[in-house]
């Protein structure tokens, strides 16, 4: 069997590398991976807002914000990519392709997973942190963006990182709707060779099961990382502006 | 799109029944799946408690496979790949029981019973080691201890995690219906692709979804409430 998966990877890597690439469109492992990164590079902004509307004292805010976390997360991402397949070239008028169609659903649903991630940073800060900043004369806005987020977005760097690894499983889901990525390209192989559907479908697992478990890897050796720094342990030389923010709290 | 929502169309043929048997796959997928994978979590975070290196590696292997592959990759290998290993008896036993219905079961449950086991050893890791020791000091057997006096704080402590596990779970049976399984997803692409009422078709499949996740979330923060440690 693992011959049979060396003999389908030696045959077949360029399609689950690049797809047809250069004289077909790009596909494979590349659309995977530019999926991935401009959906969460895209939900990044988005997230942010979602996760002040949702912390705000304002309820105007609060609830909307809440409303679509819910929804989100409510509701499976087959039919996320079915709502926006259907709805999305309704309303804008011209067709959009199947990576288009999947960009957008990855970044609805990264965006609001991504903002619950954000919040988990925000409300696990010190309350000392927020109310030292307000005393200090800074409004709202101020603290959140030059005390709160800050800190919170680098305490949560593994965290994204984790949702960076459920977004390239999830743009699997592509398959769905025909995305030329990973898994349709396997698909494809195994529609060729008919007869060996177990190690394409090993081999297949194989190659997401590296990619993502050394980003796991990277996310964990990254918690210990900070966590390390943020519990006062040897301090590296460059101190984030958080750090300070933190001793002078402490200080005081 | 100009035209009025017409929901009295999902009511026409025999859409009715094709959403009703649907929803009914859908609880039935996701009841089963959803005990196969607490039997096999409990399992794996027991294992992992043993302190026996090969068991703990065992497990870790497991873990990590079945996070870090997406679950439709191993709904694949479970219904396409791993019949063509079984003798052509055991295929045929298969192939005569809803095949597609038991491998999406298996692959479903496997993979979310990983997920199960991290949420309760992370609750056994958060009880002090104290607290065992003190059990054991007090004549409680190792068994008596676990029982008595840590599962029930740690199961405390996992039981947000357990919940959103479960959404995700079931929210996750939606995925059988790339190898044909008749739950609610595929029964509203049968529908839409039938009646052109992509809509209707749709927000109702929508309502539907959100609405058992939100009643799970909801039953979960009951049961969080209700066993609430009250301190001070």
């Amino acid at each position: 069997m693992i011959i049979d998966i060396f003999h389908i990877l030696r045959d077949n890597w360029t399609l689950l590398l690049i797809g047809q690439y250069p004289n077909g469109p790009l596909g494979g492992l590349a659309i995977t991976l530019i999926l991935s990164v401009a959906g969460l590079l895209l939900a990044f902004p988005v997230s942010v807002l979602l996760a002040l509307g949702r912390v705000s004292p304002l309820a105007i805010l609060r609830a909307p914000a809440i409303a679509i976390i819910y929804t989100v997360r409510g509701v499976p991402l087959v039919m996320f990519i079915f709502w926006v397949y259907f709805f999305v070239p309704l309303l804008i008028g011209t067709t959009i392709s199947g990576f288009t169609t999947m960009l957008v659903t990855v970044v609805i649903y990264e965006a609001a997973y991504l903002a619950e991630v954000i919040r988990a940073g925000i409300e696990g800060l010190p309350k000392g942190q927020v109310e030292a900043s307000r005393a200090l004369g800074m409004s709202y806005l101020q603290t959140m963006f030059k005390i709160v987020l800050p800190q919170a977005l680098y305490n949560m760097l593994p965290a994204m990182i984790s949702q960076f690894v459920s977004t390239i499983k999830e743009t699997s889901l592509g398959y769905v709707i025909s995305v030329n990525e990973l898994t349709f390209a396997a698909n494809q192989i195994n529609s060729t060779l008919l007869t060996k559907p177990f190690p394409v479908f090993v081999m297949l697992a194989l190659i997401y099961f590296v990619l993502c478990s050394l980003l796991t890897q990277f996310a964990r050796w990254l918690e210990r990382r900070i966590a390390r720094r943020r519990s006062g342990g040897p301090r590296v030389a460059t101190a984030a502006v958080s750090d300070n923010a933190a001793a002078a709290i402490t200080a005081a | 799109m100009s035209t009025k929502l017409d929901f009295s169309v999902l009511l026409r043929e025999d859409y009715p029944r094709l959403i009703i048997e649907g929803i009914i796959t859908m609880l039935q997928l996701t009841g089963y799946a959803w005990i196969l994978a607490m039997a096999i979590g409990v399992l794996l975070a027991l294992l992992r408690m043993t302190r026996n290196r090969w068991a703990e590696r065992a497990v870790a292997l497991f873990v990590e496979y079945h996070q870090n592959v997406p679950m439709l990759v191993q709904i694949f290998l479970w219904y396409f790949g791993v019949p063509t290993l079984l003798p052509d008896s055991v295929q045929l036993w298969f192939n005569q029981r809803h095949s597609e219905f038991l491998f999406a079961i298996i692959a479903v449950g496997l993979c979310m019973s990983a997920y199960i086991s991290e949420s309760l050893r992370s609750g056994i890791r958060a009880i002090p080691g104290s607290q065992m020791e003190a059990a054991r000091a007090l004549g409680l057997s190792y068994l008596k201890a676990s029982r008595m006096v840590i599962l029930p704080q740690a199961l405390r402590i996992a039981l947000p995690t357990l919940v959103s596990h479960t959404v995700l779970l079931f929210k996750n049976t939606s995925l059988a219906m790339v190898i044909g399984v008749a739950e609610l997803t595929y029964a509203t692409r049968e529908i839409e692709s039938q009646s052109f009422h992509t809509i209707e078709t749709y927000l109702l499949t929508t309502v539907i979804y959100l609405g058992i996740s939100l009643l799970i979330m909801a039953g979960g923060a009951m049961l969080e409430n209700r066993y609430r440690i009250k301190t001070r």
